[in-house]
């Protein structure tokens, strides 16, 4: 073949290198303006009067409130929300019944409902001068400015992440292992043990960590039903902006570097598994 | 064991799936439900494996009422048309599942349940692969370790969806003889649902073939061949 004529042949989904290279640059470019950059300015200022200002401002009490009150906010919300999700999912992708459609839409509220109405919706719901509320109130448990509400807004923010990633990959799997794994003998809850967790447990990682993100990040909401109170019902988030507004920006700035660091541990973790189990993936994708 | 079909009818909504059909399958036949699809065979065998509840009518297993037994209760042994076998799971794991979710008073000692998949695999003819996955498997392979997996139950009977129809022809030829050979050594009741007539023709004792939801004949297949009851049986199988 050494007469073969000097034609260069690239496959056909493939851009001349002029084109690849103006969209990886034009990626690269964005990526630096929205994330790069504003992500060395957080640390940048956070250390900007040394280690030991940022650490002395982490040390402060209310700051170690935010973060053990964010913790214990992803904590209980993002569990609940693993368990609603797969339940939600599991009912829409196996079973057919009337209103399948609406209950998917009502799973997908969320995301398009601002968090400051969800945040509002529980104040009407739940604050002191409703009738459950002030009940609530009464004995003892209120849900408005208190952990509860907290937890509550959280859930109603991160609750489509976990059933949206299950429901295409319950999908595409369909219900013929679940019916083999019946007719050979097994109960309900066996064959979900056995079979269908172990075939939805990547898709269901994901969305526990987008959902757990998500909770630990979220501001909109908890900040209408937690009344903002320092050291009692400041999250993260809530108490980076207070100490913002009080021109307090080493302060600031380390508490937003470690709720940005709080997510490269999410994302970190989510890579290790993905490298670590490269072959399980591979062979749960394709069949 | 003998099985009873009496009358039964499944309706989806308001199209009807089966308009009421009675079929007596005798003990040990193998049986193949041959039709286009949407004649409803598929519905019927997904009724008598207990995956489907019928509208009306009834189910006998050896004369005893089985309309009201659950999927697990009937012990069938039903092979899926895409195998539906557990991606997750080792062939190994795949043919044991069955007898790992018998209760625990039921459950075979391990080295008994191990006994009996190497058995299995011996049956197969695929005694070394007890440690892949099915994504490792061909297709014929992992038809065979779908057969496995469904002998592993000691069941009453023999469910079949399309055995042969994710394969290609050569694969395919081979393995009617293998389906044959396991259900002359195991004497299963034996029903096997098709599109294809040469594959019903060739392998069934018996053949029922069915369209838009009703059996147009039953018979053995010379019969059939010599005496198409109606036009439609002798378009379909001169086809």
């Amino acid at each position: 073949m050494s007469d073969t004529p000097n034609i260069r042949f690239r496959p056909v989904t493939t851009e001349p290198a002029l084109v690849q290279g103006l969209v990886i640059s034009g990626v690269i470019a964005v990526l630096a303006v929205l994330l790069f950059a504003p992500l060395i300015a957080v640390f940048y200022e956070a250390l900007s009067k040394g280690w030991f200002a940022a650490v002395a401002s982490l040390a402060d009490k209310e700051s170690l409130a935010a973060i053990r009150l964010t913790l214990t906010v992803a904590l209980v919300s993002v569990p609940l929300n693993a368990v609603f999700g797969v339940a939600a999912a599991w009912l829409i992708t196996k079973y057919d019944f009337r209103g399948k459609a609406f209950l998917i839409t009502l799973i997908d509220l969320p995301f398009s409902v601002s968090p400051v109405v969800a945040g509002l919706c529980i104040v009407l719901t739940f604050g002191a001068n409703t009738v459950v509320g002030g009940w609530l109130v009464d004995a003892g448990y209120p849900i408005v400015f208190a952990l509860p509400g907290i937890i509550l807004a959280s859930m109603f923010v991160t609750f489509p992440f976990v059933a949206r990633e299950l429901i295409p990959v319950m999908i595409e799997q369909g219900r013929a292992e679940e019916e083999a794994a019946l007719t050979l003998g097994a109960s309900g809850w066996r064959v979900f043990f056995t079979v269908t967790l172990p075939n939805i447990r990547w898709a269901l990682l994901y969305g526990v960590l987008l959902c757990n993100a998500r909770a630990m990040g979220e501001f909109g909401a908890v900040a209408v039903v937690s009344g903002k109170i320092r050291g009692q019902t400041a999250t993260m988030p809530i108490t980076i902006e207070m100490l913002y507004n009080e021109y307090l920006s080493v302060a600031a700035f380390t508490l937003a570097g470690v709720l940005a660091l709080l997510a490269f541990v999410t994302l970190g973790l989510k890579t290790f598994l993905e490298i670590r189990h490269a072959d399980a993936l591979a062979a749960t994708r394709r069949h | 064991m003998q099985i009873e079909i009496d009358e039964i009818s499944k309706t989806f909504g308001v199209t009807a799936a089966l308009t009421p059909v009675s079929l007596s399958i005798p003990s040990g036949a193998l049986v193949a439900l041959l039709g286009p699809s949407g004649s409803g065979k598929t519905t019927l065998l997904r009724i008598l494996g207990g995956l489907e509840f019928a509208t009306s009518g009834r189910v006998l297993f050896d004369g005893q009422d089985a309309t009201g037994l659950t999927v697990q209760e009937r012990r069938a042994g039903f092979v899926f048309q895409s195998y539906a076998l557990f991606r997750h799971m080792t062939v190994f794991d795949n043919i044991a599942y069955g007898l790992n979710a018998r209760p625990r008073a039921q459950r075979p000692p391990k080295a008994e349940i191990a006994r009996r998949v190497t058995k299995l695999l011996d049956l197969i003819q695929l005694p070394d692969i007890g440690s892949r996955f099915p994504s490792q498997l061909s297709g014929g392979q992992r038809q065979r370790v779908a057969l496995a997996r469904a002998l592993a139950i000691e069941p009453r009977m023999l469910l079949l969806d399309e055995p042969f129809g994710a394969l290609d022809a050569k694969v395919r030829k081979e393995l009617r003889q293998g389906l044959r050979d396991i259900h002359d050594t195991t004497g299963l009741t034996t029903v096997f649902v098709t599109h294809d007539q040469d594959e019903a023709m060739e392998l069934a004792d018996l053949v029922v073939v069915m369209s838009m939801g009703k059996i147009e004949q039953i018979g053995r297949p010379q019969d059939i061949r010599a005496k198409p009851a109606s036009a439609f049986v002798k378009d379909f199988i001169g086809g």
